[in-house]
Order: structure tokens, then sequence, then C-alpha cells
């Protein structure tokens, strides 16, 4: 078998073997499920970004959050439906990431970095100014009944999974679509070695902004999920910790690989709950872990399975 | 412990005797469970986080409370456990917290939750599991209708009701020119509407807003938009700045400030013999419940303090620098003696007997001053799932809050604004 055919039935394998995970699953963990595939989103957006691009964003937080608001603040203040206001959620934050790419890109490395984060504390604090319809910190919940896109009700455990379920699937072939294309072998090129990408003829500035403006927009279709899913759109979910998140998540499963931050999501909601059942002082058990794992698997968990065993893995 | 025990030799003999004729009901394993096993409560604690110095105490008051009960019997003859889940302060945590506690833990309810934004974001969780919800958290979240029917706060008054019952006396002891300082985010615009409104119906005049940004942390350059007309500064500053904040205030005014009135959730946890605090001497503060041992402490609240293990200032009696919650941590005990009576009044078995807990509660009105109130009478108001109580005035002299004022509870009510009664489960 191809690799690349080889690659596509893992995949699907992998999407089917969540379909059939799911009814086989205790109650608890079937919530648990939904919730890593929507913050999966987040992370597999954040990756083609880093793991691709070589980008190193410490800003995502606020894309995350102009899904969550884009979808939020219009359906709380003007009674939009859901189907719209998931639309538009996800164009505010490929809207915003576009404009941020315009001016973050005309840095690199460290102060790439640094100018996400800063542009991610604006957004933060631009939701805080705006209390008055934003409500802040406290944030505000989202009516039950508006939950609803053509019958189907978010607040019901098994739509609210398998609409996760086909969100995150799609986000998975995309991704894997793109990193077999043109224009994903171009952006490896870029995290490679930027320069020689530039003298090959290609137009690394214009491939980094769409690294951009694709992955903000998987991370606002993530954070509009998951105001829709659950509920609630708050400030916290634009502050600092959630910008770190999908960095942990993708460097924990395997940066540039399509699997990993599927992995690396499950892989620390379930070591922070194994942790708090262990122990009170679970931060510091999950902070171990986590640097065990940084430095005997530094490529990730599927990172280095592909290192040692499944090279052809995408 | 020795009450477990004779609690469940009680159950046993009840048992027996009963065994016969239940012995071929559907009714037998329920009742069966019934007296054998727990009451689970989820305990939603800020173990971590911002929240974490009151999640310490209430984690203390909870644990007190827990005792009492089950020293006394525990409920309908079945001894509570308290199932305690960090949710680091954190909407996102909160929320799986909730299933946790219904989906794996199978508690029968959550309590205990004080932030408001983890409120805000479990309480759809709750709704949605059904499971009763009993926060104590003091926001205006739940009588303002933003939440659901599982979700009750029976147990703690709300923020608007405090603030609202301070203005009379502010406007008549203080001065009628106010001047808020207040951070700029929903707490500070709860105080700021709240007590505007209150200011302006008590023939008062609010003179001066000024929200303070919420990443701020030195505040001299702001006190110069203080109108010189002020007769009394309200501040509601949180937040490891607020020390800063009072050190440089007192710079600001010297010995001519005006009468200045705050909010004790600024030094909840703190010292007030903490080096820069001395310039509150003399400035008054809203107290949930007076941190120091009044002259006419109630023998209730005598026996709450050594029950939870907290000494006449305040701090706990194992540690003096340990100052507690003491404003709210009263609420967990509280609520959980609500549970109590409402679980025995509803006969509650288990989660099949959920819908029947939230609906007596929403049947209870006055809760007189007693062992399961020691902060104070409540009235209850089943419509907004709200409590109602006493609100107290204290001012800090030498190092001590003495307590000046206290509300009734007339003063602190206010029209309803929802009527959870009136939805469906």
């Amino acid at each position: 078998m191809r690799p690349e055919t080889r690659a596509l039935v893992l995949h699907l394998g992998v999407i089917a073997g969540l379909a059939a995970l799911y009814p086989l699953l205790p109650t608890y963990h079937q919530g648990n499920l939904t919730r890593i595939l929507v913050l999966a989103i987040y992370a597999t957006g954040y990756n083609v970004l880093f793991g691709y691009t070589g980008l190193l964003s410490l800003g995502h937080a606020m894309f995350f959050g102009a899904g969550m608001y884009g979808l939020g603040l219009p359906m709380q203040h003007l009674g939009l439906p859901a189907l719209p206001a998931f639309v538009l959620g996800t164009a505010c934050a490929a809207t915003l990431a576009a404009a941020v790419a315009a001016l973050a890109l005309r840095t690199a490395g460290v102060a790439f970095m640094i100018v996400t984060l800063m542009f991610s504390q604006a957004a933060f604090l631009t939701i805080l100014y705006f209390t008055t319809w934003t409500r802040g910190e406290e944030g505000f919940v989202l009516a039950r009944g508006a939950r609803r896109i053509a019958g189907l009700d978010f607040s019901t455990p098994d739509v609210r999974f398998w609409t996760a379920f086909a969100l995150f699937a799609t986000a998975l072939l995309l991704t894997l679509w793109m990193a077999r294309s043109r224009f994903g072998h171009v952006l490896v090129a870029i995290r490679e070695n930027e320069e020689r990408t530039r003298m090959l003829g290609y137009d690394v500035q214009s491939h980094k902004f769409r690294a951009v403006v694709i992955s903000g927009a998987f991370a606002g279709a993530s954070g509009a999920a998951y105001g829709l899913f659950f509920g609630y759109v708050g400030a916290t979910f634009a502050s600092v910790q959630y910008s770190i998140f999908p960095l942990l998540w993708v460097l924990l499963g395997g940066a540039g690989t399509i699997l990993g931050p599927l992995v690396g999501t499950a892989f620390m909601f379930y070591l922070i709950n194994w942790a708090q059942d262990l122990t009170s002082a679970y931060m510091l058990v999950a902070g171990v872990v986590l640097v065990l794992l940084t430095l005997f698997a530094r490529a990730g968990i599927v990172g280095e399975i592909r290192k040692r065993w499944l090279g052809w893995l995408p | 412990m020795t009450s477990h025990r004779l609690t469940s030799r009680r159950s046993l003999l009840k048992g027996a005797a009963a065994g016969g004729l239940l012995a071929a009901s559907p009714l037998a394993a329920r009742f069966a469970s019934a007296q054998s096993e727990p009451i689970r409560i989820g305990f939603q604690q800020h173990q971590t986080g911002i929240g974490a110095a009151y999640g310490r105490w209430y984690g203390r008051t909870t644990e007190a409370a827990v005792k009492a009960i089950n020293d006394a019997g525990g409920i309908n003859g079945r001894p509570v456990e308290i199932v305690a889940e960090d949710d680091g302060t954190d909407p996102k945590r909160g929320a799986e917290v909730i299933e946790k506690f219904a989906t794996q833990h199978n508690c029968d309810i959550a309590f205990g939750t004080l932030f408001s934004h983890v409120v805000m974001g479990s309480a759809p969780a709750a709704g949605e599991l059904k499971l009763p919800y009993f926060v104590v958290s003091e926001g205006h979240h739940v009588a303002s209708g933003a939440l659901n029917r599982w979700t009750l706060q029976p147990g703690i008054t709300d923020v608007k009701s405090q603030v609202s019952s301070m203005a009379p006396w502010v406007t008549d002891t203080l001065g009628k020119k106010v001047t808020m300082v207040f951070p700029d985010y929903a707490f500070g615009h709860d105080h700021r509407d709240f007590f505007s409104a209150a200011v302006k119906a008590a023939g008062g005049d609010v003179v001066g807003l000024i929200p303070i940004p919420p990443t701020e942390t030195t505040f001299t350059k702001y006190f110069p938009q203080i109108p010189r007309e002020t007769e009394v500064l309200y501040h509601v500053m949180v937040g490891p700045a607020v020390l800063t904040f009072v050190k440089e205030l007192g710079e600001f005014f010297g010995p001519s400030a005006p009468a200045i009135f705050g909010f004790i959730d600024s030094l909840e946890a703190v010292d007030l013999a903490s080096p820069g605090l001395e310039f509150l001497d003399g400035t008054y503060f809203w107290e949930g419940n007076p941190r120091y041992a009044q002259a006419d402490q109630s023998e209730y609240d005598k026996a709450f303090r050594a029950a939870v293990g907290v000494d006449d200032t305040g701090a706990s009696t194992s540690d003096a620098k340990d100052v507690s919650t003491y404003a709210h941590m009263w609420g967990c005990w509280e609520t959980l003696y609500i549970i109590k009576a409402a679980m025995e009044a509803s006969g509650y078995a288990g989660p099949d007997d959920r819908q029947a807990l939230v609906e007596a509660v929403e049947a209870m009105t006055d809760m007189p001053e007693g062992m399961e109130h020691p902060q104070g009478p409540k009235l209850f108001n089943g419509r907004t799932h709200q409590v109602f109580g006493r609100q107290y005035v204290s001012q800090a002299k030498e190092g001590r809050l003495v307590k000046v004022h206290a509300t009734s509870i007339e003063d602190t009510l206010y029209p309803d604004e929802v009527d959870y009664t009136t939805m469906s489960f």
C-alpha cells in the first residue's frame, strides 16, 4: 500500500474509531470526549501554524475568544439564530487573524511570539473594557432554547457529541488534505528553511498569511462551538492560559503531525483528571509528567511514534 | 464517628422491622440503598487559582458543617459525604467538575461555588444534567434570572441586596456626595450600578465614578479625579493590588480624607495589621458577618467559630496569621443546613427525588437565627432562588473591626426580576 493510501486509511480509521468508541463509553467519558474533540479542533488549527509553518504564536486565545464572542454576542443581544452566529463567529476569528497577520508577520521568531501575545492581551482587555455588553470576566449564559440548529438541541449530550465529531472529522481531513497539498509542502518548506523557500521563488509572506488565517479560523470555529455546545461565553477563554493550552497540546501530541493535536488534547485532559483523583497536588504531578515527556519524547507522542516506527505518518 | 454507628444501628433495626413488608415491594432496593449509602454532596471548591484563599476556608467551613450534621444523625438517617473537586477557579473546569459529580461520582447534588464566572460557566451543565446546584457566590446572577431552575442561592445574600442596603446608612451617616472607585469589569460595574441607584433613591448624589482598569498596579494618578466636594469615598478594589491602593490613598489624602466606605471583599483573608493598612483606621466596611467577635456576639456565632476553628479575631485557632474569609464562608454552613432541611422536608431518598428537593427549597421562606443560621435570620424567595438577610457595617479601630450598624432584612429586599418556579424542569 502506498504511504498516502496508508495515511488516509489510518486517519479514516481513527475517525471511525472515535464514532465506534462513543456508544461504548460511560456517560462521564462521553462528555469528556465531546469536550476533547471541540478543543482538538483548536489544537489542530494551532498545529497548522506552529507544527507545519514553524510560527509560534502566544496569542491564539484571541482567535478562540473571537469565535466565542462572535457567536455569543449577536445571539445574546440581537437574537441571531445559532447557525449564522456560528458562521459569524468563525468569520470574526478569521478576520481578526488576517488583521493580526498583516501586522505580526512583519516580525519573526521571538518578536512574533511577543507581538501575538500583546495582541491577545489587548483583545482580552477589550472584552473587559466593553463589560456593559460582554459582562467582562463574569461572562454570560446563552439561553438553552437558542442553542439549536435545525431541530438539533445542543444541550443534549448525543447531539453535542455527533456535531463535535463531525466538526473535528472535517478539521482533521482538511488538515490532512492541506498537509499533502502543494500549499502544505510549501508551509513545511518555510518551517525547515524560510530563506531557501524564498530563493526557490515561493511567496513566503503570502503562505504565512494564509496559514495564520486558516489557523485563526479553526480556533474561532472551536471557540464558537464551545460556546454553543456548553452555553457559556466568558473572558477567561480569551485569557493568556488559553493561548498556552494549544501550544502544550500540540507539543505533547506531536507538532507537525495530523493526529498529534487530538492525542495531546486527550492526554492533557486525562492527565489533569487522573492526577486530580490521585492527590491535591495534582498540578505538581502533571508538571513532572510534562517534564518527563519533554525530556524523553521531544517530538511528542505521535511525533515519537513517527520517528521510531511509522515514518510515513503525515 | 460514634453517631454514625448509632445511626446505622437504628437504620438496621428500622430496616429489620419493615423488612417483611418491603421485601416484596419494588421500593425494597431503593429503600435498602437509601438506608445504607451516604448522601454525596459534590463540593466545587476553588482549591487553586484566584479563589484559593476563599476555597480553603469554604472547605474548612464545609467540613465543620458536615461533621456537625453527621454527629447529629446525618440527613434522613444517612451520613453526608463530601466529594471535593478543584475547579481551579475556572469556568471551563467548573463545568467539567459538575459533569464529573453527576455522571462519575454519582453525587446527589453539587454545592459550594463562590466566583461568579465559575457559577455562570457551570450552571448550564447543572441545568442540563438536572443536578441541584447550590451556589455560595453572593453574585446577582441567580436572582437576575440568567440561570436555571436547578441553580439556587439559599445560603448567602447577593451583591444587589448588600450594596443597596448600605446606601441609606452611608448617605445618612457619612455624607450625601459619594465618589466611587471600582474595578472596570463586571464585579465593579455591579457595585457601580446598584449603589448609584440606591444612593439616588436615598437622596444622595454620586458625584464621581472612577473605574480602574484591571491591569493597574498603581493608583495615585486616579486620585486627582476625585471631586473636591466628595464627602464619602466608596471603594471596592479586589486582588493583590488592594494593599497598594490603600497605601497610596493614605499618602494622597494625608489627614484630610473624606469618609471612606469599602467592601471587605478587598481584605478577606488579609490581616488588618498588615503594613500599609494603618490608613484604614477609622474607615468603614460592609461585612457579611463581623470578622471580629463583637460585644453582643450571639451564642450561635460563638459556636460557629468554635466548630470551624476561628478565633475572636477571625483567624485560624491553629495559626493566627491564617486569616479567614469570615464575611462569606458562613454561607457554606447555612447552605448545607438548608440542603438538610429540604432533603428532610421532601423525603429525599436518591437522584429520582432531585426535582422534589428543588421544590422543597423553593417552598422555604423564613429561616430563624440559630445554629443552622448563625449569621442571622433569613428570608428566602423561592421565585428568585435567592435568600435575603442582615448586612453589617463595621469600623476599623486600632486594628480591629467594630460593628456600628446592622440592617434589617427588609432593607435588603428589591423587586423580583425572575420567577424560576414558572420554568419547567
